[in-house]
């Protein structure tokens, strides 16, 4: 199938004076075209340093790409020039923040952050920018006359689809979604998430979706991958994810959901804590936390494995049952 | 709830400002004197009683009378008429250099306070350089530098502010360009400069118009104080500082060549400063209420 991007050994670190941390570790994923990929992972696992390294946005210094590729239409956007770098923002490859209440400026009108998107890739007029992004405005369910309204007379919910409604005003073919819902209270969640699918599907978007909520993956994702410091260590279908769950943290992250039908007094969480990532085990980086862990694990690190057709594990218990 | 109570504050944040200038007395009445200076400034064609070089030397040194309300001086010109004149060049210099100043000066923070690093190094210990050099001191050795003359006086004041703008500049850019509505815009693919022009100085305009309005005072007397040493204004051009400066030789027989000057002087800057005063408070969200 044809991949929108391809992400191969990306590393990613923030070098002080003092530690270098590494945030992400030799990551690599693919993406088809029109899918959607949840990522998936506990904070500081780096997902959202991954998204900045698609943008180009890591802040330099202290942060460092310090190898890999990324694959975008057939170029590494870690190559090219920031010029070229700067057209592909917003128009090919857009982000969706975490936070709507500080994602948008605040003496700039609504319409006018809508419109500048437009202006800078669309090569539009003035007036057509302003038609268009009122068309945005009422695509995600914001009347038109709000056009001249400040961010600040727009609720959460609201100032978040302002901000998808930017995010998607050039269309995009990859949407990066970080946590998109975060910020804002569960009826909203549910709008948002519902009209972010829709306009996907309308526009035929690739979206990589960041989120700690199993949950919100099921509902919008094609695909999912769970990552744990800064590596994937599972990656597959849904049905591979959720019904065939293998990796250890997967299991432990599905263990920690609380079952609506049983009764449980206390939640039932992965013991310990993520590893810091300055300092990051010799060997498989979960192996600290695990309950599985062979010997094998200390000292090396494991390759991931597939262990059935598109399903790929990072551990040693598959080994022996996929191919490596 | 925090941030949005942050963000609340930017809201009509122009209007609620000006609504809360309009509450502080003193302000609004400094803010009148000053527009009433600058209405005489504009229309000093049509206000000032005679012209301001016509000499008369049947009457100079005349103490305020009906016929010179503020008296003459010692070529027999008119005061008040001098004065009113006068204004046109102190206001006008107190604009043109400021506005000069925030122009470079806040060009210069801007650029060194978005990319930091290296660049703002160099800019910033040339920036330390100047503000080594006493203000004063700086403006009156450029002044003697260039030929004396009102273009001249402009640049040689706003040189010596133009450090201080780009501190002020320079430490809101870095607040605001931490701003994760800085990174979306770098998000959507605005260039540098868009960035900086579009979507971090309007969010700083703030300190900058206070300082404005202070520095603005302290441009006025720089001008009147380089016109007195002899290095601004030349006669018989009116200008206050240099009409105290030629008036100062009679200062104990006639007290009112040296005082209506200086107390033009002294209206405006204080005018000014409590202008800059009630500006900061109404532009501090914190004093909201």
């Amino acid at each position: 199938m044809d991949n929108i991007i391809e992400i191969k050994n990306l590393t990613i670190q923030y070098k002080t004076d003092e530690r270098t941390v590494e945030a992400v570790n030799g990551l690599n994923l693919t993406l088809a075209r029109g899918e959607s990929l949840g990522l998936v992972g506990e904070t500081g696992a780096g997902k959202t340093t991954t998204a900045l390294g698609i943008m180009g946005l890591i802040p330099n210094p202290p942060g460092i790409v310090t190898d890999g590729e990324i694959i975008f239409e057939g170029e590494d956007l870690l190559k090219i020039s920031k010029h070229k770098l700067r057209t592909v923002r917003g128009k090919k490859i857009s982000m969706i923040f975490q936070d709507p209440m500080t994602s948008l400026n605040p003496v700039i009108t609504v319409g006018d952050q809508i419109a500048e998107s437009i202006r800078i890739h669309e090569k539009l007029s003035r007036a057509n920018s302003t038609i268009k992004a009122k068309e945005m405005l009422e695509l995600v369910g914001i009347p038109g006359e709000r056009y001249a309204e400040y961010p600040h007379q727009f609720s959460g919910g609201m100032k978040q689809r302002v901000i998808i409604a930017i995010a998607l005003s050039c269309n995009p073919e990859l949407l990066l979604a970080d946590e998109p819902t975060t910020a804002l209270d569960v009826t909203i969640q549910a709008q948002v998430l519902d009209l972010i699918a829709k306009l996907k599907k309308e526009q035929n978007t690739s979206m990589i979706l960041i989120t700690h909520d199993l949950g919100v993956v099921v509902e919008v994702c094609d695909k999912v991958a769970i990552m744990y410091a800064g590596e994937i260590v599972e990656y597959g279908s849904l049905t591979h994810i959720y019904d065939n769950t293998c990796h250890p943290y997967t299991r432990g992250l599905f263990g920690s959901i609380p079952d609506l039908e049983s009764k449980a007094d206390r939640l039932n969480p992965i013991p310990g804590l993520m590893p810091d990532p300055a300092n990051l085990p010799k060997g498989c980086s979960f192996e600290p936390r695990c309950t599985y862990s062979c010997g094998k694990c200390k000292t090396n690190n494991p390759h991931m494995v597939e262990v059935e057709a598109g399903h790929f594990v990072k551990c040693f218990n598959f080994v022996k049952g996929g191919k490596e | 709830m925090s941030k949005r109570n942050k963000k609340g504050l930017k809201k009509g944040f122009w209007h609620d400002a000006w609504h809360r200038l309009k509450k502080n007395k003193s302000a609004m009445f400094a803010l009148i004197t000053l527009v009433a200076l600058i209405i005489c400034a504009i229309l000093a064609d049509y206000i000032a009683p005679y012209q301001y070089d016509l000499q008369d030397y049947n009457h100079t040194f005349e103490f305020p009378s009906k016929q010179h309300l503020l008296g003459t001086d010692n070529f027999g010109r008119d005061m008040l008429s001098r004065i009113i004149y006068g204004s046109r060049i102190s206001l006008l210099v107190g604009f043109s250099s400021i506005i000069a100043a925030i122009i470079f000066g806040g060009l210069l923070g801007a650029v060194s306070g978005y990319y930091g690093g290296k660049v703002d190094n160099i800019l910033m210990r040339a920036m330390d350089i100047l503000m080594a050099i006493p203000g004063m001191l700086l403006a009156i050795s450029l002044a003697a530098a260039l030929k004396p003359g009102l273009f001249n006086l402009v640049i040689a004041i706003a040189i010596a502010d133009i450090p201080g703008y780009a501190r002020v500049v320079r430490a809101s850019v870095l607040t605001i360009k931490d701003q994760e509505y800085i990174e979306a815009a770098q998000c959507i693919g605005a260039s540098d400069s868009r960035i900086i022009f579009r979507h971090i100085i309007p969010n700083c305009l703030a300190p900058i118009i206070v300082q404005a309005t202070l520095g603005m005072a302290g441009a006025i007397l720089s001008a009147s104080a380089l016109s007195f040493l002899g290095l601004g204004i030349q006669p018989p051009t009116p200008e206050w500082g240099s009409m105290l400066s030629s008036a100062r030789q009679y200062i104990r027989t006639y007290w009112h060549m040296t005082t209506f000057p200086g107390v033009a002087i002294m209206i405006t800057i204080f005018a000014l400063n409590v202008l800059g005063d009630g500006l900061r408070d109404a532009l501090d969200p914190r004093l909201k209420n």
